[in-house]
């Protein structure tokens, strides 16, 4: 942006701004056509525009302003006025810093409101260009506007900060953007030059998963084909830059894809006499209704929505994406702000300890290999740990660098990042709104990244022969139940066998184990309080970050079902076999009616498969498990 | 490297209007403001803006109100203002707290005693009490339920987080404002360099000795305070109102230094409809306070050492 004449930010009064932005003072004359408070509430349209510095961003902001009468009466006379006195050439670009900047000398605005409107609506430019901190202050803009406007200039072309602005407008997921060929004047006006760029263009675009509306050639300091079409580029018949503009559509929300809710507290006010206890937080993405029945990620508890709760209106039936919701719950479950509801019976997310990550770095610390960070996703909040960068991007050639341990400011990356304890998320390709997250770094939000992929936490560790190789299980009770003969005991201790590589925490369960301290039950209270204490003790191992392999007694559902609501990740392993082969293997006189699990996580029929076979399975799909 | 966003769920028009959207946002903010300080506080200036936002503290939290309110009392607000405190902390049982900078007034360095210029009493009375109060380091009064009076509190704990009502169209600096916005110890704010802020993920951790002010009201106007007023039907202080004199306040403040604009609008849907009209359109909502005026860059001046 063009340095203003100095005596513009040293003018003597204060600069107000009105309801819509625009600066006034209360001696002036009335704002040209623009009415603060206009009759009828219209939508406003949050914009924001990017591109390489001096290609004419500023320009065509003032451009804008100036063209739709939005700015208030007399100042266009008064800053021409002034820089006739100054004798510095008048340039549209110092409109833009007249108006944030009366006052105080040098400061950059960051997120300063600048309106202008058309015969259609009201548009607000979420981030006016500025040099300083520009990304920082873009990515604020346009992770909150509902289209771009990517300006880059026909004498230069695609430069650094094109393609570094677009990648980000796309990672941000901005998708309405209009390109706009600035500068036409300077390759006079010429058809064939536009059509190269737009070729060009239209090419890097789709490489960074960007279609845009349009490609205008414009002349920003003249105006042509921002406001009015241009009378010196005839062969243009594409929509101007402001027809472009008001044929987007306003966003809206995620209304139609499946049920997210990041829980952002569960509240209980027992002090004050209300019993209640609610689950809150601000749907995502979907909708829940009264009935329904809800998974809480990563604990995977579940449990129905009793009632839906609001202040000072009639309680809703439903609640959908945008709204922030309170639900009350039909079964007493443990949850806690950071896991997220989902519907039963729609695509879950994934919950896991390690990922890979595309993100961009806006902090002056780079980000470095080996160091640990707060992740921020949703309302869950994780130390993670540096692992790896795979690439950075080249922003001057969208080319990546393969070999870097750090990741400077204003840069792009892929990377992999391993978690303190496994979160839950969806991958940037699946739904863009729960992939989100940033990283804070010295309580700064220093970088944003979007998940693409979950990665096994699952490392074979290679022994001598390859074939033995030890597994690393990741914190969580393995709940092996089955009828007495199934095979439960030998699969556990395989497992156990297995996992014990060094460093794995594995803690087995099984009646062996517990011995006399937890004696064999006589009658059904009695085991049901002994599967219940094991559960918790089982729990409590997890939560210390042991895998606990459990292999007791547990015919009953209900009990089972206690044990799963404790455990943070409870995998529920069912053994059956025929009759005949439980007959053959059972001991005699052990005649417990079994009520098998009604959704195991997995099913093995041990009358069918080896142990190793059967132990195998297991093994592949815990692995498969901690990628989801 | 590219990103695909073909598979998405495409957004389309909700059923929540504009006060609706605006509602939910600023409940999600002060829900994310309380589960991120332990130390939190809400600032109550006993105004529209401040008193929509106790509102929203209540949507937010199914009618209860977790945090304490605090209010600067400089001793020269308009008794009903601090009438309606009262009132409305006994009802809605609320925790509210006051401080003041018992030093200025017994020496009597404040405008009305003739002692120091508006801002300076300003200074005095409003920022520097503020900070004292917010710091700790001045007496904190709490309402007593039980007792109906207003007693010494023991939490002297420094408030990490403050809830303010700043609205970015009110004024020139307060458009510059993040919704999570850190401040230094000392109170001052860096304009220049703010922190980032997207995707719903806010500057909520912060180092020893500073703290963090909230705005869930960022995105409202003048006129979306006073339509979700109507909406919700949330009691006001009468001085809003057109009582018979044919003047009423638009925003309110020290007596000393607020002026009524002239108007005839006796009730929130008068006021609705004045504002609608664009009569105020080139007229300041707070040019009736006095000390806006002295000097240039003045407010913004304030608001770097903490003034609300
Ligand atoms: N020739 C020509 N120069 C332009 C045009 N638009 C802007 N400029 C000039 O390009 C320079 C940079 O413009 P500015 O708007 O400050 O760029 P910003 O850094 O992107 O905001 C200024 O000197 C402008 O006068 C145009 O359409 N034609």
């Amino acid at each position: 942006m063009s340095a203003a004449p100095g005596s513009l930010s040293t003018a003597p009064r204060p600069v107000r701004l009105d309801e819509e932005g625009l600066p006034f003072e209360s001696d002036a004359t009335s704002g040209a056509g623009v009415a603060p408070h206009a009759a009828e509430i219209e939508a406003r349209m949050g914009i924001v525009i990017v591109g390489h510095v001096d290609h004419g961003k500023s320009t065509i902001i003032g451009r804008l302003l100036a063209d739709t009468g939005s700015l208030p009466e007399g100042k266009l006379e008064q800053i021409k006025d002034l820089c006739a006195r100054t004798s510095k050439p008048f340039e549209y670009a110092f409109l833009l810093d007249a108006l944030k900047d009366e006052r105080a000398q040098g400061i950059t605005i960051d997120a300063a409101r600048v309106f202008f409107r058309t015969p259609k609506r009201r548009y607000l430019i979420l981030d006016a260009p500025g040099h300083v901190e520009f990304l920082k202050n873009m990515v604020t803009g346009a992770a909150r506007a509902e289209a771009a406007l990517l300006v880059l200039d026909a004498g230069e072309g695609i430069q650094e900060n094109t393609r570094r602005h677009a990648y980000l407008l796309s990672m941000l997921g901005v998708r309405q953007i209009a390109v706009l060929v600035n500068k036409m004047d300077l390759v006079g006006g010429s058809q064939a030059a536009f059509d190269a760029f737009a070729r060009d263009l239209t090419a890097f675009l789709g490489s960074v998963g960007l279609e845009p509306a349009a490609i205008i050639p414009v002349t920003g300091r003249d105006g042509d084909n921002l406001a009015t079409r241009s009378a010196t580029m005839a062969w243009y018949t594409g929509p101007t830059v402001l027809e472009t503009l008001d044929a987007f559509r306003s966003q809206g929300e995620a209304v139609d894809g499946p049920f997210r809710m990041p829980v952002q507290a569960v509240f209980k006010f027992t002090n004050d006499g209300d019993d209640r206890r609610i689950v809150a937080g601000t749907v995502e993405s979907g909708r829940v209704r009264v009935g329904d029945e809800v998974v809480f990620h990563p604990s995977g508890k579940r449990a129905r929505v009793k009632s839906l709760e609001g202040f000072n209106r009639v309680a809703p039936s439903d609640v959908e994406a945008g709204e922030s919701a309170g639900f009350t719950l039909a079964q007493q479950i443990y949850v806690t702000r950071g896991e997220v509801a989902t519907l039963v019976h729609e695509p879950q997310p994934v919950s896991a300890t390690r990922l890979r990550a595309s993100v961009f770095w806006l902090g002056q610390r780079p980000l470095e290999v080996g160091r640990s960070y707060t992740l921020k996703l949703g309302t869950a909040r994780v130390s993670v740990h540096l692992e790896h960068i795979e690439r950075v991007l080249d922003a001057s050639t969208l080319e990546a660098v393969t070999d870097r341990t750090a990741v400077v400011r204003n840069e792009v990356a892929d990377c992999v990042l391993r978690l303190r304890h496994p979160i839950a998320f969806d991958r940037a390709a699946d739904l863009a709104a729960t992939s989100r997250f940033v990283l804070v770094d010295h309580f700064s939000i220093s970088g944003g990244g979007v998940v693409r992929d979950a990665l096994p936490s699952l490392e074979p560790r290679h022994g001598a022969d390859g074939a033995d190789a030890a597994v690393a299980l990741r914190p969580a009770v393995l709940w092996l139940t089955g009828q007495s003969g199934t095979g439960k005991s030998s699969l556990a201790r395989w497992l156990a066998a297995r996992a014990a590589g060094d460093g794995a925490r594995v803690e087995l369960i099984d009646d062996d184990a517990v011995g006399e301290l937890f004696p064999a039950p006589a009658t059904r209270a009695e085991r049901d309080l002994r599967v219940r204490r094991l559960a918790w003790l089982a729990s409590r191992l997890e939560a210390h970050g042991a895998a606990v392999i459990v292999a007791v007694g547990s015919p009953d559902e209900e009990a089972r079902r206690y044990a799963r609501e404790l455990a943070a990740d409870f995998v529920e392993i069912h053994l059956h076999a025929e009759p005949d082969v439980i007959a053959r293997r059972a001991v005699a006189g052990v005649a417990d009616p079994y009520e098998p699990p009604v959704q195991p996580e997995l099913a093995l029929d041990t009358g069918r498969l080896t142990i190793d076979d059967a132990g195998a399975q297991v093994l592949a799909w815990l692995e498969e498990w901690s990628t989801r | 490297m590219t990103p695909t966003l073909a598979t998405q769920p495409q957004p389309r028009a909700s059923r929540m209007d504009h006060l609706d959207r605006l509602e939910h946002r600023s409940v999600h903010l002060l829900r994310e403001a309380y589960a991120s300080f332990p130390q939190l506080a809400m600032l109550w200036s006993i105004g529209k803006d401040s008193t929509v936002l106790l509102w929203l503290a209540r949507k937010a939290f199914f009618g209860h109100v977790p945090m304490p309110l605090v209010h600067i009392d400089t001793s020269f607000k308009i008794p009903e203002m601090i009438r309606y405190r009262d009132r409305l902390a006994a009802e809605w049982r609320l925790t509210v707290i006051y401080g003041q900078n018992e030093e200025a007034l017994a020496a009597k360095q404040t405008f009305p005693d003739g002692n120091v210029d508006r801002l300076t009493c300003c200074g005095l009375l409003k920022t520097e009490a503020l900070r004292r109060t917010l710091s700790g380091e001045g007496t904190r009064y709490r309402f007593d339920h039980t007792l109906g009076r207003y007693v010494v509190d023991t939490n002297r704990e420094p408030y990490t987080g403050v809830i303010v009502g700043a609205r970015a169209d009110e004024e020139g600096s307060r458009s510059k404002e993040r919704y999570f916005s850190p401040r230094s110890g000392e109170n001052n704010w860096n304009i220049a360099d703010q922190p980032p802020e997207f995707w719903n993920q806010y500057a909520t951790e912060f180092a020893p000795g500073t703290h963090v002010r909230i705005h869930p009201l960022l995105d409202w106007t003048e006129l979306d305070i006073w339509e979700y007023i109507e909406r919700e039907r949330i009691p006001t202080v009468a001085l809003y109102y057109d009582q018979g004199t044919g003047e009423r306040y638009r925003s309110l403040g020290c007596y000393p230094c607020t002026k009524a604009v002239t108007s005839d609008a006796k009730n929130v849907q008068e006021i609705i409809v004045e504002l609608k009209s664009g009569r105020f359109a080139n007229i300041a909502e707070r040019s009736g306070r006095a000390q806006d005026k002295d000097d240039g860059g003045g407010l913004e001046a304030l608001r770097r050492e903490g003034y609300m």
